[in-house]
């Protein structure tokens, strides 16, 4: 008998049906006051206006430098930070309000940090803490442990040798395994994954990317995949999201994004990305120019003052977040037909 | 930039400062009776009464009690001793002048032996010295020092004969001179009051010297040639501005907690004036000089945290 | 529609039961669970144990003086003042009023223990919960929270704990709130700082997206975590209870004669300094064996307790 009442369909307690996107995101703004020497107020604009769409069954992959506003998008989609504008749609429905409060959207969406020691309570076992969240829930506190064993042995970890152990007691790609089956304890359909793989060793990283793509088959999930490993976001995306400081710079299908990019940053980071050699992890810098600052960010474009193909008008103009080809949206002047600058095409794509 | 972190150190004070003065006021009025009751006669009438009230002040309203006394103590009036009718300020100035005669000279003491104990035992993790400095230190903490007090004096003076039991000097005066015969007096009550910070600046340094040491950058230094006496100053200027600090620290500490030490060996100090104003009631006086050694340990501390700033440029001033 | 998860189900699962990453150690190893390590970990500290077969002695003698003592610890006899230690009658002597030593010096332990144990106990409840609130809830009530506590800082301890007593007025009740009032700021702020550090874990962060409300993250979450630093940390308060406590009496502001205490047995000896100076200095020693006891106990149990991954 089951104790995960498992949706294999995708769409199996679907509302909008299946071009409904799972998530839609718009207008998300972030900024942190600080203060500097001098007692000025400035703001860092960590998330400054970000727009996308997670789609049913996908994965959307997320890359940037670090600083980019990744996990800071991350922490905003599961309301751990407060926004301080833009609206979360889930399946169509204002997250927040009253159809769709936060407490039954969490219960959807869950979220696997990257520091597996430091998502686990050191004073749990590993059963008492997948268990938790059902148990807060109303799940019986019998059924709820029956759940997170059963959970312990689908991530790959024998119940009866693990269940009883503490976070210490485990490596770190199986804390990182029971990290998941937590995420996966309240039965969600969207999981985040913030650089959830990126603390592991390079073979524990490719097996537990396996079983997220297993679980994923297997629950019907889709997933955000946040990392700034571009050869781990290639392997598991259907889709790429760049940011650029706080913003969205370009987004598409992971083969266009990836292997013809039409933003230069993307091109930048491609060019700045270490051979497949596992030993060789050290990324060179190609990017020239100053490293961003998120308090003061450039005007115009923000990516103008490191990018190859800038000119005046990209000191001067924002570029919209425009489509240049099938599902593919880029924020550059330089792609983006009419818009004044000397590389833009003549005519619009076809989005 | 040091000037602004001064400044940052001051607007953070400040307000702690008159938290201070707030409570040693509001330590009047958690006395139980009346301030006055002590040193009016049993069968004074309402009249008089009310008339010393109004003299004190006693009859208005707590907040405007404090405001009046805050006044009073920013213009140097802490108010006038109940039992001796002379200004508080006048009693106080001359104990503290004691009290930080003893406590200064049991600092030194303090520290010199602590950094003493402190380094041998961080070169020498495990050994002999090293078990001998943590037994030192677990002694220093642990001993009530009231009675280690009593014992210097049982061993010292009541069997040996060596020194004086009890006072500042030979013709029982109050005040500490610095000659001979005062030095005689000062030896014990130093010694006893020594055993804390010596206790603890030897932990403190030993842990610091282990942790230098075990850096790379020590390795580097022999690496390239340097002799071990190079090597030992740079510990020693790594190890400063902590060490420095902690003694600064004990400095405050032992003046404020040296009322035991001071009634075990007669010292005219703070210690004995807080004694004679407790069992005499004096409330006054007991609150002048409380108030008196609090800010006294608030200014040590802006003085320690702006100098150990100023000395390692590892902490930043922000 | 469901697929049923089993183990069989996940047998066919390859490459998930992969050797590198699972199933590094053949031996079964039992869990302890946290507090079963430390337990585990005192058990072979030699000087901790030691130290705390010496409290649990003394914490008996306590309790059973009453009906142990060799003499009555309350009659004296003016012919029989300052016995030798030794004594065939008095094995410890007597005091200056003639009084039995090792009697009242075992019925002393009672009050002595009570008015050092009782505020460390009573400031790690209040301490802790101050410290808690003002580290999870944080914000404002931080701020002034910790800024209040910070006014107690400004006082040297001793100076603190004398100036209530002495504001207060003596007796047993009076020492204790004193020394309460020294030792909430000092736990208040181990609790603010350990809380706080607590709180910004992705555990906590996961526990919200569980869906749990503030409380029960408390509860089940933070509390288990803050409560064994804040404890070590009061075990170790307790020798300087003890000192201060005692030196409260010493004073005359804490018990009050007839009643043992060593504090008070040694302010009222030091008269008899110079006629039997080895009786005299007891009560002291006493003071002195149980602080470092509860010094040494409570380094071993910080040592215990620091468990690296």
């Amino acid at each position: 008998m089951s104790v995960i009442p498992s949706a294999p369909d995708p769409f199996a307690h679907d509302r909008g049906g299946p071009a409904q996107p799972l998530l839609s995101v718009s207008g998300l703004y972030k900024h942190f006051p600080v203060r500097k020497a001098g007692g000025k107020k400035q703001v860092v604009r960590a998330v400054d206006g970000v727009d996308f769409n997670v789609l049913k069954g996908e994965t959307l992959g997320i890359v940037g430098e670090s600083g980019c506003g990744k996990s800071t998008t991350a922490k905003l989609l599961m309301g751990l930070i407060e926004r301080d504008s833009g609206t979360l749609l889930y399946d169509g429905q204002a997250v927040g309000e009253r159809a769709m409060p936060w407490r039954s959207y969490r219960r959807q969406v869950q979220m696997v940090f990257q520091d597996s020691y430091a998502s686990l309570n050191p004073r749990m076992t590993v059963e008492q803490s997948i268990a938790f969240g059902p148990k807060v829930n109303g799940v019986p506190g019998r059924e709820a442990v029956e759940r997170a064993r059963a959970l312990l042995a689908r991530v790959g970890l024998e119940p009866k040798r693990f269940a009883g152990r503490y976070p210490h007691e485990i490596s770190g790609g199986q804390r990182q395994r029971v990290n998941i089956a937590r995420s996966l304890a309240l039965e969600p359909r969207l999981v985040l994954l913030d650089e959830a793989v990126s603390a592991l060793d390079k073979s524990v990283e490719a097996q537990v990317l396996n079983l997220l793509l297993d679980l994923k088959a297997e629950f019907g999930l889709t997933y955000i995949f946040i990392s700034h490993d571009l050869n781990v976001v290639r392997f598991i995306s259907d889709r790429v999201m760049v940011m650029y400081l706080g913003r969205v710079s370009e987004i598409g299908p992971s083969d266009t994004v990836l292997d013809a990019p039409a933003h230069p940053y993307t091109e930048a980071l491609l060019a700045s990305m270490p051979s497949l050699d596992p030993d060789n992890r050290t990324q060179v810098a190609l990017l020239q120019g100053d490293p961003p600052n998120p308090i003061d960010p450039p005007r115009g474009c923000r990516f103008h003052p490191r990018c190859g193909l800038a000119e005046p008008i990209c000191g001067d103009k924002e570029p919209p977040l425009d489509a240049v080809g099938p599902l593919h949206r880029v924020a550059c002047l330089a792609r983006q037909p009419s818009s004044g600058h000397s590389a833009a095409p003549a005519r619009a794509l076809a989005a | 930039m040091m000037l602004i972190y001064i400044l940052k150190r001051l607007v953070y004070v400040t307000p702690v400062a008159f938290g201070v003065s707030l409570v040693c006021f509001m330590l009047v009025h958690l006395a139980p009776g009346d301030a006055l009751s002590a040193v009016l006669p049993a069968d004074a009438t309402q009249e008089t009464i009310n008339e010393m009230k109004a003299a004190y002040g006693f009859d208005k309203p707590l907040p405007v009690q404090y405001l009046i006394w805050l006044w009073h103590v920013l213009h140097g009036d802490l108010g006038t001793s109940i039992a001796t009718g002379r200004p508080v300020l006048g009693e106080v100035s001359r104990a503290v002048v004691n009290s930080l005669i003893l406590a200064s000279v049991a600092t030194v003491i303090g520290f010199t032996f602590g950094t003493l104990f402190g380094f041998v035992a961080g070169y020498h993790r495990n050994s002999v010295a090293d078990r001998a400095a943590s037994a030192l230190s677990v002694f220093g903490v642990s001993v009530p020092h009231y009675w280690l007090g009593m014992v210097l004096v049982i061993v010292f003076s009541a069997t040996l004969g060596w020194l004086p039991p009890t006072g500042a000097g030979p013709d029982g005066s109050g005040n500490w001179r610095p000659d001979f015969d005062h030095l005689r007096y000062l030896i014990l009550p130093a010694v006893t009051m020594s055993v804390i910070p010596t206790g603890i600046i030897a932990r403190t340094v030993r842990a610091l010297v282990a942790d230098i040491l075990a850096q790379d950058f020590v390795e580097a230094l022999r690496a390239k040639g340097m002799d071990e006496f190079g090597v030992f100053k740079h510990v020693v200027r790594n190890a400063a501005p902590t060490a420095l600090a902690i003694m600064g620290l004990q400095l405050g500490y032992l003046l404020g907690g040296s009322i035991l030490v001071e009634t075990v060996f007669a010292w005219p100090g703070t210690g004995f004036l807080l004694n004679a104003a407790i069992f005499q009631r004096d409330l006054p006086l007991l609150q002048g000089s409380i108030l008196v050694l609090a800010m006294f340990f608030v200014v040590l501390n802006l003085l320690v945290d702006v100098m150990q700033t100023a000395l390692d440029p590892r902490i930043e001033r922000a | 529609m469901n697929a049923p998860i089993t183990a069989s189900a996940m047998a066919l699962d390859g490459g998930v039961l992969a050797p590198s990453d699972v199933a590094p150690e053949a031996a079964f190893v039992p869990s302890r669970g946290f507090w079963g390590h430390v337990g585990h970990r005192l058990v072979r500290d030699p000087v901790a144990m030691g130290a705390g077969a010496l409290i649990l002695l003394i914490v008996v003698i306590a309790i059973l003086a009453p009906w142990i003592t060799p003499m009555d610890p309350y009659k004296g006899s003016m012919l029989r003042r300052l016995k030798h230690v030794g004594d065939a009658t008095y094995w410890l002597g007597s005091d200056e009023l003639g009084r039995d030593m090792i009697s009242r010096l075992m019925l002393g332990a009672r009050l002595s223990l009570f008015i050092g144990v009782t505020p460390v106990l009573i400031a790690f409840v209040i301490g802790s919960a101050i410290g808690i609130l003002a580290g999870y809830v944080g914000g404002w009530l931080n701020t002034i929270l910790m800024r209040t506590i910070d006014v107690f800082f400004a006082f040297p301890s001793v100076l603190l704990a004398i100036a209530l007593s002495g504001a207060l007025g003596a007796g047993i009740f009076n020492s204790i709130v004193s020394l309460t009032c020294v030792f909430v700021p000092q736990i208040a702020r181990v609790a603010e700082s350990v809380t706080t550090g607590i709180r910004k874990r992705d555990y906590i962060d996961a526990a919200k997206l569980s869906g749990a409300s503030p409380l029960t993250i408390m509860r089940v979450q933070v509390l288990g975590n803050v409560v064994g630093p804040i404890f070590v940390y009061a075990t170790s308060l307790i020798s300087v209870s003890m000192i201060l406590a005692s030196g409260l009496s010493f004073l005359g502001l804490g018990v009050r004669p007839p009643e043992p205490e060593w504090g008070l047995m040694l302010n009222t000896l030091r008269t008899a300094i110079y006629a039997n100076p080895v009786v005299a200095a007891l009560p002291g020693v006493c003071i002195f064996v149980v602080s470092i006891a509860f010094n040494l106990f409570s380094d071993g149990l910080r040592a215990a307790m620091e468990i690296r991954q």
